[in-house]
């Protein structure tokens, strides 16, 4: 199965993962020692999602994340620096350290924005699919959102609208089976949302998330759909949260894992998206162990240079506190 | 030139506005319910469709939250949106795309994204419409670091408020008032800006100073011009924008007559009125020469009655009583 893909492919596939794993759990000990205060929903388990979309992206595609978009934003090409800053409340942060972990950018690599308001930021990417619309730019727009945004009325709103204008716009839905404390199952009448999406027009279907080959198809498939003007795609990927809902217990702002049965959670480690695809690809005998021992190696010097990079950053100047309210009108 | 002889209505001026910017900049475009339908914006989005299509001339479900936001992501992604709520009470089903996201997204981003969105409300009472389909809720806007807020009350102003708004690269909240959109005045054909956050003085005088915006700022003009045969000599600053606010141009008239009369179309608790009250109190009270006074709507919803509307609302009668009784009290 794997023969199909270049080696090349494979291992940024790889290498993306890692990337966004081994930074996640940097943030693990600074945040136990508070010195990481800023609120932290960390990605780890959920990796093969950002990655799999996200290589099917380009620069000019728009995506917009959530309160949990460390992962999207670095698969979108996001740098690592300016990412670990932005949790530290730096100045070098990617938002200046105005906005902190919930808070991320990068215009310049088609990452808008995220924001926590769960399913503020899904009609917010149909804005950047209905822009595209109009200036036929031939670019799809990302969101990025939760199982639990499927309580909010504006993912049926935004659904419908896609819908009925077509617009070039890739609704993903990591259903982790848990929006903060409250199983879906306690939320949910039915264990399925992108049915819902179906029932609005929208092509919907749901996926193993924690399978890094199966999200890329998927989103390929769904991805050339809304670029070729055949309008949106809903994709529901099942996934799990190795930590916590916001820091790296699986509580809230408590200490022990007391929300989730511990075997289910020990259930899902073993389907540890890194974990399964690091043994498919040594079993297939296209990579080795040394050269992936390798990428985790430069992962691992490139989040302690991130880790140096944000202890040399200045802290933000309170002089500036006023600043970016507003932007200036240019002249 | 030509142009400055020529007159249009409140509502026309708008229109020309969204024709002319439309016209000069492609990622202009405009989104929000009853765009097809007059009953619903009056003559402002008169041809529009025809003019420049579907695609962006976008007559929308009833769905204010997702094509609000809609609106303010094609400004993130870099186009300049103009979203309309033909009723401001609607709007509140919007006020996570507004104030979650657009007025804070610059500041939260530090700087690096802002988002040129107009959400243009239009308030639209009256005739027995009752509490849901009257709110006048400028002041709520305000309060919200990030938002500006323009509300035009003459032709002129309109148009060149809109242009103002479009233009800027940050959130404006554009609110209009139905009642102003049958008044005609004298309106430039060229594209032109009144700046935002600037007041105007619509009417000199030295007895009292009215502070106002929109309908009730006109109604004020009104009714200083009708008592300037009685002798008595009312400024009328007209605000155009609730915020930024003109601080120098209410305190330079405070200055002069030393009486003040606020005169709000929205509630007295917690409003503009009371903003700028406190305003004055920190900057002028040395200026004063008698307690500021306040005509608002009172802290009540809006009535359907039409007896009971005659009461609630400020027409210039009202304003001239108010005057007099100040100044004769």
């Amino acid at each position: 199965m794997l023969k199909k893909y270049e080696k090349a492919f494979l291992l940024s596939l790889y290498r993306m993962m890692i990337r966004i794993r081994y930074c996640e759990e940097s943030f693990v000990d600074p945040i136990l020692q508070g010195i990481i205060k800023c609120p932290v929903h960390l990605y780890s388990g959920e990796e093969a999602i950002a990655t799999g979309v996200s290589a099917n992206l380009e620069d000019k595609d728009k995506v917009f994340g959530n309160h949990r978009s460390h992962g999207h934003f670095l698969a979108k090409g996001g740098q690592m620096e300016a990412l670990v800053a932005e949790v530290f409340c730096k100045e070098m942060g990617c938002a200046r350290g105005r906005g902190g972990s919930m808070h991320l950018i990068d215009p310049t690599k088609g990452f808008l924005g995220a924001a926590p308001i769960v399913s503020g930021t899904i009609s917010l990417t149909m804005g950047a699919a209905l822009g595209s619309k109009i200036k036929k730019d031939d670019s799809v727009a990302v969101s990025y959102f939760g199982d639990g945004a499927a309580g909010e009325g504006v993912l049926y709103e935004s659904l419908n609208f896609a819908s009925i204008h077509k617009l070039p716009m890739l609704f993903v839905c990591e259903n982790n089976f848990y929006a903060t404390h409250m199983p879906l199952r306690e939320t949910r009448s039915s264990d399925s949302i992108y049915e819902s999406a179906s029932s609005l027009g929208v092509k919907a279907s749901r996926h193993d998330g924690n399978d890094v080959l199966e999200v890329y198809e998927t989103a390929k498939e769904a991805i050339d759909y809304c670029r070729s003007g055949n309008g949106p795609v809903f994709l529901e990927y099942e996934t799990y949260r190795l930590r916590g809902h916001v820091g790296p217990d699986d509580n809230i702002q408590g200490d022990h894992t007391d929300i989730r049965p511990p075997s289910e959670v020990a259930e899902w480690c073993q389907k540890d998206p890194i974990l399964s695809f690091t043994n498919r690809l040594i079993e297939s005998g296209i990579v080795t162990k040394n050269e992936l021992s390798q990428i985790n190696k430069d992962v691992d010097a490139e989040v302690v240079a991130a880790h140096e990079f944000t202890e040399c950053s200045l802290n933000t100047n309170i002089q500036e506190l006023k600043s970016y309210v507003f932007k200036q009108k240019s002249a | 030139m030509s142009s400055n002889k020529r007159v249009l209505n409140y509502a026309l001026a708008t229109n020309e506005a969204l024709i002319q910017l439309m016209e000069s900049d492609d990622s202009v475009f405009l989104i929000g319910q009853g765009l097809k339908s007059p009953w619903y914006v009056g003559q402002t989005c008169t041809g529009l469709l025809e003019k420049f299509g579907e695609d962006r001339v976008i007559d929308t479900p009833v769905s204010e939250n997702a094509v609000t936001g809609a609106a303010v992501g094609a400004s993130i992604a870099g186009m300049k949106a103009i979203v309309v709520h033909p009723r401001v009470d609607f709007m509140l089903y919007a006020m996570d795309p507004v104030i979650n996201q657009a007025a804070n997204w610059c500041y939260m981003n530090g700087g690096h994204c802002s988002v040129p969105v107009v959400i243009w409300g239009i308030i639209n009472r009256g005739g027995e419409q009752g509490a849901q389909h009257s709110q006048s809720l400028h002041a709520m806007f305000a309060h919200i670091p990030g938002l500006k807020v323009v509300m035009p009350a003459t032709p002129y102003d309109a148009k060149g408020l809109m242009v103002a708004a479009v233009k800027d690269p940050n959130p404006v909240v554009f609110i209009d008032d139905r009642w102003l959109y049958g008044i005609e005045d004298h309106v430039p054909e060229e594209l032109y800006e009144v700046e935002i956050g600037k007041a105007v003085v619509r009417n000199s005088g030295n007895d009292l100073t009215i502070v106002a915006s929109s309908y009730v700022a006109n109604e004020a003009y009104h009714a200083a011009k009708e008592l300037k045969s009685e002798g008595v000599s009312v400024e009328v600053v007209d605000l155009r924008s609730i915020k930024p606010l003109d601080t120098a141009c209410i305190l330079e008239s405070v200055a002069k007559t030393g009486k003040l009369l606020i005169v709000d179309g929205g509630w007295r608790s917690f409003g503009v009125s009371a903003e700028i009250a406190a305003l004055v109190a920190e900057n002028s009270l040395q200026d004063l020469k008698a307690p500021i006074r306040r005509l608002t709507l009172p802290d009540i919803p809006a009535p359907a009655s039409r007896y009971l509307e005659e009461g609630y609302y400020i027409h210039r009668t009202t304003i001239k009583s108010a005057i007099v009784e100040f100044l004769g009290g």
